[in-house]
């Protein structure tokens, strides 16, 4: 059979299946949302400030729509950023590049398997903490009827819907980080580097998106791309925040990785 | 017949103002255990990272059984080998690591681990991470996930630097009986005699440049034959030798005496005459062979340094 982007894939998903790191992204994103439940149960507040914080003791399905929002400030592009910052740089570490060069797939097709295995595990993470999140949710709290941003009651099953289509909309921003960890792993050459350096970048479109003056900004702001989920949760459905998020997260995401993926095509491989 | 293994015409590499590279001629026939000689950083790792694709030439061109390794990895079918340490995933065991290479390799390699992992003695520690391999067992896993390919050109470089004694025999027992299967090999080294052991043509590369690239056998003639020369009177020899037609490059052994070259024996028959006749009798006159070593570092560190060498063996050789 002959060797391609499936094969390179493949084999990232394996490598990733064989490194730590991976564990300790899925495992932060697996306890966060128990360890937020206890928090609630034990608690017995809830986060007025943010959307259905009011409602985490009503139904357990608002839970993990608080913790889209409160992950979105570190945790998850933390656990995106573990895996995209490492993912072409973890190559420069083990200097292995050289190696997998010089076998029989192309470039580009080494690059394309790495964008697609970081951004897998990105949607795996992601998807792993709603799933948790629910679970524990509706264990802490039932299987009730959500209030809509809008405050229209609809029933569980519905709201269930919701919150798993909430999870695909928060995919967006998510992988648009994932595109940016995938540049600096490739810039850099330095896991450490590309890590801290996507989760800077993140933190840092956040302290834009606050301070006076820049409002005009923040609709084309990754950062506000988090929230887009919520146009969902109105009634009549918001689609303008949701189309808005599509294309600003391709803004980000499309440059960065062909700009990732340029400079992987044509460096000299002479270090590693 | 069809394009040599390896054909690399005018290969410059510069970084900045560095020319690591400098107008590189090389040619690689099919069947050859080829040298790439050279001391440390004088551009062999770089001129066979150009050769596997790795980096961009800065000008000149690299052809691998005629194709062109810039434009398509598929120049490299048939090809196979590493550059400085051969390097792997330390957290997946050798067995996966030789696993992984056969998939990227694409082809029927995965149905030979086993038997490379045999001609490399690794088979009963295939399943240990390669993080608790030693630095010689991570050369002959380099050397097993080369063997994958069922390569008809090898490229290594420097494959024995860092083992023990018995590693390096080991591994030039490999390479040696990897030739005679009918692999075309290029080694490069810095060490002489693994080149005078394995090879039969070389290549000597100096500051980035080749200096000469030959078979052994014409490295040796072009050596020539040095004399070894003691008198009762060596200051009068020395005038002598100088005057005479035919003897070169006199210069003073250690811990005393002189050696010269001459072209034939003639020559140094009548330099016994002249001597005898100018009242500095021969007490010493022993032709010697010079050895590639001594050729090696006149081409590369220049005359001084091989003089220097020659002036060390004299010493070690001289009666006591």
């Amino acid at each position: 059979m002959k060797a391609g982007v499936l094969t390179v894939y493949r084999w990232e998903l394996r490598k990733l299946i064989a490194q730590r790191r991976t564990y300790l992204g899925l495992g932060a994103a697996a306890a966060v949302p128990i360890m937020f439940v206890i928090a609630v149960v034990t608690g017995g507040g809830h986060p007025d400030e943010v959307a259905f914080g009011r409602y985490i003791h009503d139904t357990g399905l608002a839970i993990p729509l608080v913790l889209l929002l409160f992950g979105s400030i570190w945790l998850f592009p933390l656990i995106t950023a573990l895996v995209a910052g490492d993912i072409v740089s973890s190559e420069d570490r083990n200097a292995t590049l050289k190696m997998i060069l010089t076998r029989s797939v192309e470039r580009h097709q080494v690059f394309a398997g790495k964008a697609l295995a970081a951004a897998t595990y990105a949607v795996v993470a992601i998807m792993l903490a709603g799933v948790v999140a629910t679970g524990a949710g509706v264990l802490a709290s039932g299987f009730n009827s959500v209030t809509t941003l809008s405050g229209t009651v609809i029933s569980a099953p519905h709201g269930l819907l919701l919150v798993g289509a909430s999870l695909l909309v928060y995919m967006l921003p998510i992988l648009a980080i994932a595109g940016i960890g995938l540049l600096f792993s490739t810039v850099f050459r330095n896991s450490g580097a590309a890590i801290v350096g996507t989760l800077m970048f993140s933190l840092l479109l956040q302290l834009v998106a606050i301070l006076p003056g820049l409002s005009g900004l923040h609709p084309y702001l990754l950062s506000t791309q988090f929230s887009a989920w919520q146009g969902l949760l109105r009634t009549p459905t918001d689609w303008d925040p949701i189309l808005r998020s599509v294309w600003v997260c391709a803004l980000y995401a499309v440059p960065a990785v062909l700009a990732a993926g340029l400079v992987f095509l044509r460096r000299d491989v002479a270090e590693s | 017949m069809g394009a040599p293994p390896i054909e690399v015409r005018g290969l410059v590499k510069q970084y900045g103002e560095i020319v690591a590279v400098n107008d590189v001629d090389l040619t690689v026939e099919q069947g050859d255990i080829f040298g790439y000689l050279g001391p440390n950083g004088a551009g062999k790792t770089t001129s066979l990272r150009m050769m596997l694709g790795l980096i961009r030439p800065t000008a000149g061109s690299v052809r691998i059984f005629g194709r062109d390794p810039q434009v398509s990895v598929g120049a490299l079918e048939g090809v196979a080998g590493f550059v400085e340490a051969p390097t792997f995933y330390p957290y997946m065991s050798g067995r996966a690591n030789l696993e992984l290479y056969a998939a990227f390799d694409g082809g029927d390699g995965a149905g030979r681990i086993d038997q490379v992992l045999e001609t490399v003695d690794l088979r009963d520690r295939a399943k240990d991470k390669v993080k608790g391999y030693s630095h010689g067992m991570r050369q002959r896993l380099g050397i097993a996930s080369a063997l994958l390919r069922s390569p008809r050109l090898l490229l290594l470089d420097e494959p024995t630097t860092g083992l023990d004694p018995a590693g390096m025999r080991d591994m030039r027992e490999l390479i040696r009986d990897l030739g005679e299967r009918g692999i075309t090999v290029l080694l490069s080294s810095h060490l002489m005699p693994e080149v005078e052991e394995l090879c039969n043509r070389v290549a000597i590369v100096r500051s980035g440049s080749v200096a000469y690239e030959g078979s052994l056998d014409e490295l040796r003639a072009r050596a020539g034959i040095s004399y070894r020369l003691r008198t009762t009177d060596d200051s009068i020899a020395r005038r002598v030798c100088e005057a005479q037609a035919g003897i070169e490059d006199v210069a003073e052994a250690r811990p005393s005496g002189l050696h010269f070259k001459a072209p034939g024996e003639a020559a140094v028959a009548s330099l016994s005459l002249a001597l005898a006749e100018s009242r500095a009798p021969v007490i010493e006159l022993t032709p010697r062979q010079a050895s590639l070593e001594q050729v090696f570092l006149q081409l590369t560190e220049g005359e001084d340094r091989a003089a220097e060498m020659a002036a060390a063996a004299d010493e070690i050789e001289a009666p006591a």
